[in-house]
């Protein structure tokens, strides 16, 4: 079902790359394997959003693209060298989940130290702009929003001006104007030429920003592609209808992806609403109380990773 | 990144990545380590400045213990040497020792709950730029609380020593810091942020005891005397003891050894904790 766009499609050169990446925490019984087998790769211009519901292994990909830990199987490449390599760690500028900074210290003092540690920081007002801390520099962290708090790692991210930003989980916890200015900010990161690399649990907002999807489940690849191309995988419509007609015959007609029946009521997930109508009202002429509705993003999304768990 | 820098941003990012693959020369590398080594260190000063509440009780506490303890066995001599020119020894060794245990190791541990540390790691700076500058910062705190309770031991205390000695003994009990802070750093590592402050004391204190910092080592019961070799703080305060030719006994080299032996072994831990740490989060 992967279906990836191939090598011409996307221009620009590979900045970080993992090929048949595993991580596995503990051993014996007691393993867990937070990743198998990844192959994913970011290109310059291109912002990709890595998908999936918590536990999927998306921290783990993008920790293992940041040299913060290292593959038990595979690799990992940045820039072609190590992830830890500190060459490598000077292009990169990354937003993680539960990072923090100690409350002392002052919005001002913190971009000023992270910038210095880079060869060729972003300007010291370009970042206070593009991560919207106008007026916060003087400001302990400890004193700060949440919110406010997200944006003040934001901006540490964007400090040594990297050509690959990696974005953990950011709008989590934002409110909407907020969570839109990032997204427009990322999406300029994109525009000028950087990579970026996202990770989510909506597909809303890998729709609204990607290039490409990579859809984690389970620590597996289980699609990829642009956003239409997952939209188009997953089931974005249900019928709903009275009907004599069985779940285990309508489970085999093309475009259903799921047959319920509740009660009198057969419930059908589908991809395509129209030809499963005219096959329904073909075989059963008793139908009653046909509804088609469109099914949220966020329900297509839970089916599809739902559906590899059926299979496993 | 040559498709990298043709492209132009209209909007808020106005800087376009430059190809950099690695020119930087290596003049200015160790330009910019040694701004990244000062901006560490300077961090350190703010974050302790900010808190002045530790600083005090880090510094103050040992300076109450000596007035006190000094105070309760005045005219007593140990070590050969007058009670209050032995417990400078003992009472600024405690000094030294808690303020390195706990700038380190608290600082560490809360540090790696709060995701600072995590932060830190994925930018591009050295990692040593943070533990040393943690060091300086214990350093610092050694020498306040070694030169408070000099002026203490000399004023008050009718503390008498040469400038030779004087020198020796500071610089002994300011060293101290050095392989604490090895042991602080391995706790904390191995405890976690919110416990670090509650294990170190309940580590601490009885050691302290033990290794004859409270009360001089020859008034303590024999078998606490016989446990106390297998103490770091024990080795160290001997040493420091040995400046002013106030220790229990024991060759110099042999107290500097074990010394030694228990900073590797802290710093084996520390980087074996360091290592664990990789990808792992606390909630």
């Amino acid at each position: 079902m992967t279906d990836r766009p191939s090598e011409t499609d996307v221009p620009g050169v590979v900045l970080a790359e993992l090929r048949g990446a595993s991580k596995t925490f503990g051993t014996g019984a007691a393993t867990v394997h937070a990743v198998t087998g990844v192959d994913l790769a970011v290109r310059a211009g291109e912002l990709v959003a890595v998908l999936g519901p918590n536990g999927a292994g998306k921290t783990t990909a993008l920790s293992m693209m940041t040299g913060l830990s290292t593959p038990t199987g595979g690799t990992a490449r940045l820039f072609g060298r190590d992830p830890r390599d500190l060459a490598a760690r000077q292009r990169i500028g990354a937003m993680l989940q539960s990072s923090g900074v100690p409350d002392t210290l002052r919005v001002g003092e913190l971009l000023t130290a992270f910038r210095g540690y880079y060869p060729a920081p972003m300007p010291f007002a370009s970042v206070v702009e593009a991560a919207g801390l106008h007026g916060l520099e003087d400001r302990p962290f400890g004193r700060l929003s949440g919110g406010q708090q997200r944006r003040v790692l934001f901006g540490i991210a964007l400090c040594g001006d990297p050509e690959l930003v990696f974005v953990d989980e950011p709008t989590t916890g934002l409110d909407a104007e907020v969570r839109r200015a990032l997204w427009a900010t990322l999406r300029d990161l994109a525009g000028s030429g950087r990579g970026v690399v996202l990770t989510t649990h909506y597909l809303e907002e890998a729709d609204a920003l990607a290039d490409r999807i990579v859809v984690l489940d389970r620590g597996r690849v289980i699609a990829e592609g642009s956003p239409s191309q997952v939209k188009s995988l997953v089931p974005g419509r249900r019928v709903r209808a009275e009907s004599a007609v069985s779940a285990a015959e309508a489970s085999r007609w093309p475009a259903v992806h799921r047959a319920v029946r509740d009660g009198s009521t057969l419930e059908l997930l589908v991809s395509e609403a129209e030809p499963v109508v005219r096959e329904l009202l073909a075989r059963d002429r008793s139908v009653t109380g046909l509804t088609v509705t469109e099914r949220s993003l966020e329900d297509a999304f839970l089916t599809l990773t739902n559906r590899t768990e059926e299979a496993a | 990144m040559n498709a990298a820098t043709t492209t132009t941003s209209t909007t808020t990012i106005t800087t376009v990545p430059t190809g950099r693959g690695g020119a930087a020369s290596p003049r200015y590398s160790v330009r910019r380590a040694l701004r990244v080594y000062r901006t560490e260190a300077w961090q350190e000063l703010l974050k302790l400045v900010r808190i002045p509440i530790f600083a005090a009780s880090t510094i103050a506490l040992p300076l109450m213990f000596y007035v006190i303890f000094g105070t309760a066995f005045a005219g007593e001599r140990a070590g050969g040497v007058g009670i209050t020119t032995y417990m400078l020894v003992t009472y600024g060794a405690f000094g030294v020792i808690g303020a390195a245990l706990f700038g380190f190791g608290v600082s560490v541990a809360v540090e790696r709950g709060q995701g600072w540390m995590r932060l830190k790691r994925v930018a591009p700076m050295p990692p040593l730029a943070y533990f040393v500058a943690k060091v300086l910062m214990s350093l610092a705190v050694a020498s306040v609380i070694v030169l408070g309770m000099s002026v203490l031991g000399a004023l008050l205390g009718g503390v008498r020593l040469g400038l030779d000695q004087w020198v020796a003994v500071g610089l002994a009990l300011v060293a101290g810091a050095l392989p604490f802070s090895a042991m602080g750093l391995a706790f904390g590592y191995l405890v976690g942020p919110n416990s670090a402050p509650a294990v170190l004391n309940l580590v601490w204190l009885p050691m302290a005891f033990g290794s004859g910092l409270w009360i001089p080592i020859a008034e303590l019961p024999h078998l606490v005397q016989s446990l106390a070799p297998f103490l770091p703080p024990y080795h160290f305060v001997q040493l420091a003891l040995g400046t002013i030719g106030a220790s229990e006994g024991g060759s110099p080299a042999a107290h500097a050894g074990a010394v030694l032996a228990f900073t590797v072994a802290f710093l084996l831990v520390a980087a074996w904790g360091f290592r664990r740490d990789e990808g792992r989060t606390y909630g």
